[in-house]
């Protein structure tokens, strides 16, 4: 199995960590990717905001070059981790095929340097790769160290289900869920876990714009994933990590509540059940990082009920 | 004229019809690539499912409302516009299938065009300069991004956040190296015969 890969600006800014795990944790399934050469920014949501049709041509670059990259009538899997950059990828096609004088000009703006895009690519998420190609059999096959019933909030955020929902149920998605029971952690029970985080405003952190507002939206979503318990929140997108980090300390002093929660990748904390080390994932660029010692987990038979010794 | 309640906001202006844009919703509409804007029941399901929409002047609801009737100065010139974040929630929820986020953007777009967003609030300066740094590089380099937004919009902030961003200099998380493609020229070559192709119509 081998993919192309579109990293996304963040990737190289500042979720190198995502990038760092994502990569650890293909490598170590076996399976492929490959970086697209000279790819380019998406757009996100911001570029949308001025130039619709800018933007098109922006992402039909980069699938344009996906398609170059991989020659012949097969379809070209294209991996964007980055939920903008999935969402901004998944609606320029939808655009392009929908509406002809959009499509027209952009395929008008590749003609004009020679590019072309056909409509072979499939733009996939590693959720869903995970989840749906390589499988969670294999997965479980694959981890050396279960996570001991590490309680895991799992948050899907808005772009990856929203306004598109290719891979998973959009007002309950539960791959992530699901991935983290087979690798040995228990994911919350948790009904926010598409609710905006506040990051995504515009392409930019909310935080830095309308920070009144943006505080808010985090401290709800960190107050009630501790609330139930939860050791770690797993994101899938790196502006929902960052902003959901980073401004913890904010949050704590704006609500006069400590709110403190690890926050971080679903591949890292994949990585750490297939037995990989911290650097190799990332977990050094991480501001806060102190899991729970793995819980002594009850065994349990096949029917579900608890195991007698 | 005294002030009464901290919600106080002046006398409410009566709108005459002399001012109203009768082809504004279908401008609208249009560019929100969906004309299923005119068939808004008003439920207000946009506004309740909103996770920002305590913070708007007008809320999505009334937005739609607005702008159906052709209230175009009051629409362009709010910030609700602006503190829509794209989480499209809205338009997943709404009963009537109409795409209330791409009818942001299409609001945004217009007050861009028009000059009628608010000037030193920080969204539309974002993505201002977002662009100018996608159209030149290709790339944008979130470091530089975020430094320009501080010294445009709050440069107090800067001072608040140089912790933070120290912390994540320090864990190789934020540099100021520039991030760019190597065919810009070929890039600025397809965003100019979009240019070329939107002014000859």
């Amino acid at each position: 199995m081998s993919y192309a890969y579109y990293p996304g600006c963040s990737l190289k800014g500042s979720s190198k960590a995502y990038e760092e795990s994502l990569l650890a944790v293909f490598e170590t399934l076996g399976v492929g990717l490959a970086e697209l050469d000279d790819w380019n920014c998406c757009g996100a949501t911001a570029y949308a905001a001025v130039d619709e049709t800018k933007a098109h041509v922006l992402t039909a670059r980069n699938l344009a070059l996906a398609e170059a990259a991989t020659p012949g009538p097969a379809p070209v899997e294209l991996v964007a981790p980055c939920a903008g950059c999935y969402m901004a990828l998944l609606r320029a096609q939808r655009h392009l095929k929908e509406n002809r004088a959009v499509g027209e000009r952009v395929h008008g703006a590749l003609e004009a340097v020679g590019l072309r895009y056909e409509g072979r690519v499939r733009v996939r998420h590693p959720l869903d790769v995970l989840v749906n190609d390589v499988g969670l059999e294999r997965i479980g096959d694959a981890v050396t160290r279960p996570l001991g019933g590490l309680k895991v909030a799992c948050y899907y955020g808005c772009l990856l289900v929203r306004p598109y929902a290719p891979f998973d149920d959009q007002r309950n998605p539960t791959s992530m869920d699901r991935l983290m029971r087979t690798i040995g952690a228990e994911p919350i029970e948790w009904p926010l876990k598409t609710r905006c985080c506040g990051g995504s405003c515009c392409g930019g952190p909310l935080v830095g714009t309308i920070r009144e507002a943006g505080l808010r939206l985090i401290y709800v979503l960190l107050k009630d994933a501790k609330r139930r318990g939860a050791d770690v929140l797993a994101t899938v997108c790196p502006l929902c990590q960052f902003n959901l980090e980073c401004f913890q300390e904010r949050v704590s002093r704006e609500f006069a509540d400590p709110v403190d929660l690890n926050v971080g990748f679903f591949t890292q904390i994949l990585g750490l059940a297939l037995g990989l080390d911290e650097r190799s994932l990332g977990l050094q660029r991480m501001l806060r990082w102190q899991l729970p010692e793995p819980r002594p987990v009850l065994a349990t038979a096949p029917g579900g009920t608890y195991a007698r010794a | 004229m005294k002030r009464t309640s901290g919600s106080w906001k002046g006398w409410r202006r009566v709108k005459r019809e002399s001012r109203l844009d009768p082809t504004f919703a279908d401008e609208i509409a249009a560019m929100a690539g969906s004309d299923k804007l005119r068939e808004c029941i008003q439920c207000g399901t946009c506004s309740a499912v909103c996770p920002l929409s305590a913070y708007m002047d007008y809320t999505p609801r009334r937005l739609i409302a607005m702008t159906r009737a052709g209230l175009k100065d009051d629409v362009l010139s709010s910030l609700s516009i602006w503190v829509c974040a794209s989480c499209y929630a809205c338009t997943v929820e709404c009963p009537k299938q109409i795409p209330v986020t791409d009818v942001m953007h299409a609001l945004k777009r217009t007050a861009v065009r028009e000059g009628m967003h608010p000037k030193r609030f920080a969204v539309p300066v974002l993505a201002r300069e977002f662009v100018r740094d996608v159209d030149r590089f290709g790339r944008n380099t979130e470091s530089r991004l975020a430094m320009k937004l501080y010294l445009k919009t709050r440069p107090i902030l800067l001072l608040k956040d140089a912790r933070l961003g120290q912390r994540l200099m320090r864990r190789g998380r934020m540099s100021l190296r520039r991030e760019s493609v190597r065919q810009r020229a070929q890039l600025r070559a397809m965003l100019r015969a979009v240019e070329e192709v939107e002014g000859a119509s």
